[in-house]
């Protein structure tokens, strides 16, 4: 196939094949981006919590009376026995926050006492000797609470435990060599020793501050007695999530009215848990898909469009090349290669802009650094979409007759 | 009347080559539907809440927690204050008006017994806020500043908990349980639901459900209420409440009304001043550090506008700009394929100007047809919307009289301007060459 023919045409269309060319760079550039953008959403939102959801659900009690700490802790401890006695329910724990949430306590940790900068950030779960199991948490070192263990807090208490249990995450940050069991650290400036690891347990909040310390977290030995209430996180036995979810609450409730249950979201299960803590970051990989889509679906239209215009105009001209010789191939060839030329101009713009752009969104918006693969996907699929598109009109064009050549028009 | 005519051309010439016509139009409609529908809600989310005194109204923000931690907020102070700095303001006096305030959680119980407890949006507040924040009363009104002054046991209560209690009645004067403790109504608000909920972005996020309960500050205080919302502490407060009221830790929004320019001045020097006398007196171990917000400016320092609304607009606006120029090379071709007719009319005698107008208008039509797709699409989209933001923002964005007006000036706009070339291009056709070759 000879360009330099297809290139002194291209002269002649100067603002067609301009406008093509443009809005396939920009077409990329925007395509780039947004695959970029789904792909952060989508491993944002495929992150692991470390509990075991299906079976768990969430309820959150607010208490009405504001009761002192000593009477919210004896109406807790009545609520999870109350719970516990359930036959849907394997276990239940009160606390503070959990995974998801979006809420909750986070501090910092040291090593010594007089350390200025904290060696790492960590989401503080209160609990009690019932948590680990009732999450499903895997407890790869050390030993779980006991029941003595567990003391009641209060909201401005000094958080003052012997000894926590804290994720393997936070374990090797804090002592690299694998020996945390045992091992002293100052949470919230007190001393506390390491009692037990746990495999994996997902930080309170997935907003990107929270993105430093996302899975080191620490569980106190501390039920939280406030007097505005806390959550219960519970176990359906396997298979009875929502009996469990029913029964729950009406037994609460029957046991003691004297509390409130918010209809909408005082019982959550965890996929509902989920599902809202991740909305936006589904909604915005959807949103970007569909724009996307339809992105391409209108380059690939006006590629039509602009193409077919050009076989019109040239009928003349192709029945001439047909008539001295030029067989079907050569003339498909040719609006194909003319096609490949304007597309290969266009992406090399667009993969310009698309960094460009992406460089303007990591300053105004904290996003990340464009992966160049996502440049090369984008680059492949405008090109194979550039193909796609001039086949049917290059097709039309190879069919043109040589007759045509003495037409007048 | 060459008008009428032309866009009866423009009607007939959008028959003629179906195909490029329903690219054209499909391309105009999709993006503007786009823009308009990220248009929505960006509009909803950067909405100025209080229109008539949002520079009346600021924040004023001091540094109580030093360098060390500023440093790590770019050098803002924290954004919230502590008790023993909004007491000191709240004495001082020094605004037109003032209020401390912090979300509170009491436990509305009915008098009906069968009815359960209900928690309500609640905020505890001084007295200046009613007339500050422009809110609206049904029946009554706020209470006074007596009523701060003596801790008194009164409460301001919405529209929808008035209907829930007391059926809809006028019931200022009347008593609500809440926790146990009997309250006076002074003042029963009118559906108030500004948003962003802009005298508290940092515990709320900006949208939320309309708060239903106000009561006195001082007394939330006395009862030791503790905030329903963020409590953030440098360091540790110390044990229990009194500790806790006397620490650095920061859990109360501070709001000051200054109507002109010479009092935010004034008030800003009076802050410098009173973070210089922390200074002196050794409580503050650094340079006085302070800010003063009015209110589009502190939504924008709390990023009340979520990113997605921002980046989701830019991408479609990039995205409409695409179909324009899809739309420009489509143009060109229908218009060119149209060189003999143009070649005709020219020799006849029409003047570049009126093959201008007649392209123009009937860029125009094609920008019609397309905007009334993108209405469309757009009336889809906003209904899409609770698919990709919190249903607390997708509630606000809404297809109205004026998006309706926007979506289609938009797509006529965009489409003439887009015509522009390509008529250019027709207005250059010269007749002779046209006439010769037919």
């Amino acid at each position: 196939m000879q360009i330099k023919p297809i290139l002194s045409a291209l002269r002649r269309h100067k603002a067609g094949t301009f406008l093509i060319a443009m809005q396939i760079a920009l077409t990329l550039a925007i395509v780039c981006n947004a695959l970029f953008i789904i792909q952060q959403r989508i491993a944002h939102l495929s992150e692991r919590t470390g509990i075991d959801e299906p079976d768990i659900f969430v309820i959150e009690c607010e208490w009405v009376g504001s009761p002192t700490s000593q009477q919210a802790d004896a109406r807790m401890l009545e609520d999870l026995r109350v719970l516990r006695q359930l036959s849907s329910v394997q276990d239940a724990t009160p606390s503070n926050s959990y995974p998801l949430n979006g809420g909750g306590w986070d501090d910092g940790i040291k090593l010594k006492p007089d350390q200025l900068q904290d060696s790492s950030g960590t989401t503080v779960y209160l609990a009690d000797d019932h948590f680990i199991d009732t999450l499903g948490l895997k407890l790869i070192a050390g030993r779980n609470f006991r029941p003595e263990e567990v003391a009641r807090i209060d909201m401005r208490d000094r958080l003052a435990a012997p000894q926590v249990i804290v994720t393997k995450a936070l374990a090797d940050k804090l002592f690299p060599n694998g020996d945390a069991v045992g091992k002293t650290i100052y949470l919230a400036g007190n001393p506390t020793t390491i009692l037990g690891e746990v495999e994996l347990l997902q930080a309170q909040s997935i907003d990107r501050w929270a993105a430093d310390f996302a899975y080191r977290s620490v569980i106190v030995p501390r039920r939280l007695a406030a007097s505005l209430g806390g959550f219960y996180i519970v176990r359906a036995r396997p298979g009875q999530l929502d009996a469990a979810m029913r029964a729950a609450p009406a037994a609460l409730f029957e046991h003691n009215p004297r509390r409130v249950i918010n209809e909408q979201d005082g019982v959550l299960s965890f996929a509902q848990v989920r599902a809202r803590a991740y909305e936006r970051d589904r909604g915005m990989a959807i949103l970007m898909g569909v724009i996307c889509v339809a992105l391409l679906a209108i380059t690939a239209a006006g590629i039509v469009g602009l193409t077919s215009f050009w076989v019109g105009q040239r009928r003349k001209q192709i029945g001439v090349r047909r008539a001295l010789g030029a067989t079907q191939r050569d003339i498909l060839g040719y609006f194909m290669t003319e096609n490949l030329l304007i597309s290969l101009g266009g992406v090399l713009v667009g993969v310009l802009l698309a960094i460009a752009i992406n460089l303007w969104l990591v300053t105004r918006f904290e996003m990340s650094r464009l992966s160049m693969a996502y440049v090369l996907v984008g680059v492949a699929i405008l090109l194979l979409l550039g193909q796609g598109a001039v086949l049917a009109p290059a097709l039309r064009a190879s069919r043109v007759p040589p007759v045509e050549a003495t037409r007048s028009v | 009347m060459m008008f009428a005519y032309y866009f009866q051309l423009g009607l007939r010439s959008l028959r003629k080559n179906p195909l490029l016509t329903a690219l054209m139009v499909m391309a105009i409609g999709c993006g503007v539907a786009a823009s308009m529908t990220t248009y929505s809600v960006f509009r909803a989310t950067s909405n100025n809440p209080i229109p008539g005194k949002s520079s009346q109204l600021y924040v004023p923000l001091i540094d109580n927690w030093g360098p060390e931690d500023a440093a790590q907020n770019k050098g803002e102070p924290p954004d919230a204050m502590s008790y023993t700095d909004a007491m000191a303001l709240m004495r001082d006096h020094r605004a037109r008006r003032q209020t401390a305030l912090y979300p509170v959680a009491p436990s509305v119980i009915p008098a009906d017994a069968s009815m359960l407890p209900v928690r309500e949006s609640s905020y505890a507040v001084y007295a200046d806020a009613f007339p500050m924040f422009d809110v609206p009363f049904l029946y009554g009104g706020g209470w006074q500043a007596s009523d701060d002054a003596a801790h008194a046991p009164v409460v301001v209560i919405g529209r929808a908990l008035n209907d829930k209690l007391f059926r809809g009645v006028n019931s200022v004067g009347r008593e609500i349980n809440l926790d146990g403790r009997n309250y006076r109504i002074t003042g029963v608000m009118d559906t108030w639901d500004p948003q962003p909920l802009f005298f508290d972005p940092v515990n709320t996020s900006g949208f939320g459900d309309p708060v239903q309960l106000f009561i006195p500050f001082t007394r939330a205080i006395d009862l030791k209420m503790a905030t329903n919302g963020n409590n953030n502490c440098n360091k540790h407060s110390g044990e229990g409440w009194d500790a806790w009221i006397r620490s650095d830790c920061v859990w109360i929004e501070y709001w000051a009304e200054l109507p002109s320019v010479a009092e935010a001045n004034a008030f800003r020097q009076y802050l410098h001043g009173y973070a210089a006398e922390q200074q002196r007196s050794g409580r503050f171990t650094w340079a006085p550090n302070v800010r003063l917000y009015d209110v589009p400016q502190w939504l924008e320092h709390e990023k009340v506008v979520p990113q997605e609304a921002k980046v989701s607009l830019l991408v479609s606006l990039g995205f409409l700009l695409i179909c324009l120029v899809n739309t420009v090379g489509l143009l060109l071709a229908k218009f060119m394929r149209r060189a003999p007719e143009i070649g005709v009319r020219r020799a006849l005698g029409a003047s570049r100007k009126e093959i201008y107008a007649q392209f123009l208008i009937e860029a125009g039509t094609v920008g019609l047809v397309g905007g009334v797709v993108g209405l469309l699409l757009t009336g889809v989209g906003v209904f899409g919307v609770t698919l990709v933001f919190d249903p607390d923002i997708a509630r606000l964005a809404t297809l109205n009289g004026s998006l309706i007006a926007l979506t289609l000036l938009v797509a006529v706009l965009a489409t003439v301007l887009a015509a522009f070339y390509p008529t250019w291009r027709a207005a250059q056709v010269q007749p002779a060459w046209q006439l010769k070759s037919n």
